[in-house]
């Protein structure tokens, strides 16, 4: 009976935050297609949420591709197909590690601190102060940081895509020795346009979900320093399993 | 007739929060210009009924009206101007600390009207030297006291010159140095703008030094609206409780342990009779 009224509970409480996410996705587009603009805020939003994640996501994806090469020598190796490591790496790195990668190392960084921002916002009545002023504060605080985040993550996503395979070709070229003139060949041999733009379009997906989850979880805030930590941490849990799930279905419709 | 007509009117106010009822079908209705002071203990939502006044809390029955509009009815634009008449101080100032004194008092100013930077910049000193803060501009909210955190507050609460103050909780907390100038100041507020306002607040001398009536809230309901002296004097027995801080009159559930304490030590003791 526990086991029934626990699983009733969170599926009702999972419920209620996505259909909060759809309103307030409603409330944001609303308020991003209404005067008055702040351009001046997104691009606040575009240093701290892209341009501050630069390093943490070049390591990452560094890394990420030199494993991939690593990984894939050893199994390629059991049919000689090692020849082949440098277009696998691109195509993962580009199709699926690029932008996934990206999106769980920005939610980890900039979701949680929206989070944390908007949640001490709300214990210290600075949203109740804001919708006092008469400014929405969806539009005013939410606006900027998604806007940010739409438009940062494809191009982080670029850039990690490309490091990755830098760290694949290293990796391949001076680790295993491979041919480096075989290896770029293959490397761009099998790439596809369709390859990029299904990386872009997931990126930009990612980056809409974790600005707004992160500044969902904040808003709804409740109850001091405490309230705050909670939903940080919701930021970053809810926010990375939004993206591993709808990678899933964007990887079926974008195929 | 138009000056009978109350600036602000809750009727049938109800709100709760988590099935804890808050207010209960609460009325309350102010006059122009009238200075407003509602007391209560901690708890009781004093802090939720000044939220109802300009629409940061819906209620869950009940109307708000303002100028006799009623403002959930209002589109959400309209809510907006509504709320312009508004200024509203919070308890701990609630200064955007991501911005200078000045940036949080020029924020409404920038946000809601089409001054030049010249003249924001001149309204924001002339606020500032209201609240006796002149010159603050450019500190950051961390640096200031709690005292003068509130002053902004005002400051940044008057900016549009708006028509009603809400003041929650201006003094809590503050010693009574410091409170001494918070009265000072709301006084010369009400001097220069002659404004309808609602002050939430537990302290009593403040609430009779500033107020030209006086509310208590209790049970979720206003219990009892008079003049400060006469609420003084009142012999209603939970206004009478209030101005004395005596908790005899209080449901166990609200004072918790401590009731259940006085309770057993105040019973009869087995052979302590003589």
């Amino acid at each position: 009976m526990f086991v029934l009224e626990w699983l009733g509970r969170s599926l009702l409480g999972v419920l209620h935050a996505v259909g909060g996410f759809f309103v307030l996705l409603g409330q944001t587009i609303h308020g991003a297609v209404r005067p008055p603009y702040a351009p001046r805020m997104v691009a606040n939003q575009f240093v701290r949420v892209g341009v501050d994640s630069v390093p943490v996501v070049l390591l990452t994806a560094l890394f990420t591709g030199g494993v991939l090469a690593l990984q894939t020598f050893k199994g390629f190796s059991r049919f000689h197909a090692e020849g082949y490591i440098g277009s696998v790496v691109a195509v993962a790195m580009i199709r699926e590690l690029g932008p996934v990668l990206t999106a769980l190392m920005v939610t980890g960084r900039a979701g949680s601190a929206m989070a944390a921002e908007l949640g001490s916002m709300r214990v210290t009545e600075q949203i109740d102060a804001l919708v006092a002023l008469a400014t929405d504060p969806v539009q005013y605080l939410f606006v900027p940081r998604v806007l940010a985040g739409i438009l940062v993550l494809p191009m982080l996503a670029v850039l990690a895509s490309v490091t990755g395979m830098i760290g694949g070709y290293l990796v391949a070229v001076a680790y295993l020795g491979t041919n480096p003139v075989r290896y770029v060949e293959v490397t761009f041999q099998y790439l596809d346009l369709e390859d990029l733009t299904s990386g872009l379009i997931k990126a930009c997906v990612f980056g809409l979900l974790l600005t707004l989850i992160g500044c969902q979880c904040g808003f709804h805030t409740r109850g001091g320093a405490e309230g705050v930590g909670r939903s940080t941490t919701r930021a970053v849990v809810a926010g990375s399993l939004a993206i591993l799930i709808s990678d899933f279905f964007l990887t079926k419709i974008l195929m | 007739m138009s000056a009978a007509l109350p600036v602000i009117r809750l009727s049938g106010l109800s709100k709760s929060f988590d099935g804890k009822l808050v207010l209960d079908r609460l009325d309350l209705s102010v006059t122009r210009g009238e200075s407003l002071v509602v007391l209560g203990k901690s708890g009781t939502g004093k802090s939720v009924l000044l939220k109802h006044v300009n629409g940061l809390l819906r209620p869950d029955a009940g109307t708000v009206e303002i100028d006799g509009e009623d403002f959930w009815k209002a589109g959400r634009v309209r809510r907006d101007e509504i709320r312009r008449k508004f200024g509203m101080s919070f308890q701990e100032g609630a200064l955007f600390d991501s911005m200078s004194v000045g940036e949080n008092i020029a924020f409404p100013l920038v946000r809601n009207t089409r001054l030049s930077p010249e003249e924001i910049r001149a309204r924001v000193a002339e606020c500032l030297e209201l609240v006796q803060l002149a010159g603050l501009e450019t500190k950051s909210p961390s640096e200031l006291s709690g005292g003068m955190r509130r002053r902004v507050g005002f400051a940044r609460a008057i900016a549009l010159a708006p028509s009603i103050l809400l003041f929650d909780e201006p003094t809590t907390g503050l010693d009574p140095i410091t409170t001494d100038v918070i009265v000072g100041v709301i006084s010369a507020l009400g001097k220069r703008m002659n404004p309808t306002s609602i002050t939430i607040t537990h302290d009593l001398k403040f609430a009779f030094a500033i107020a030209d009536r006086v509310s208590l809230l209790y049970d979720g309901k206003i219990h009892s609206s008079l003049p400060p002296k006469a609420f003084e004097a009142s012999s209603d027995p939970h206004v009478a409780a209030f101005v004395r801080g005596d908790a005899s009159l209080e449901r166990p559930e609200d004072t918790g342990t401590f009731r259940s304490i006085a309770v057993a030590t105040s019973g009869p003791t087995i052979g302590a009779a003589p």
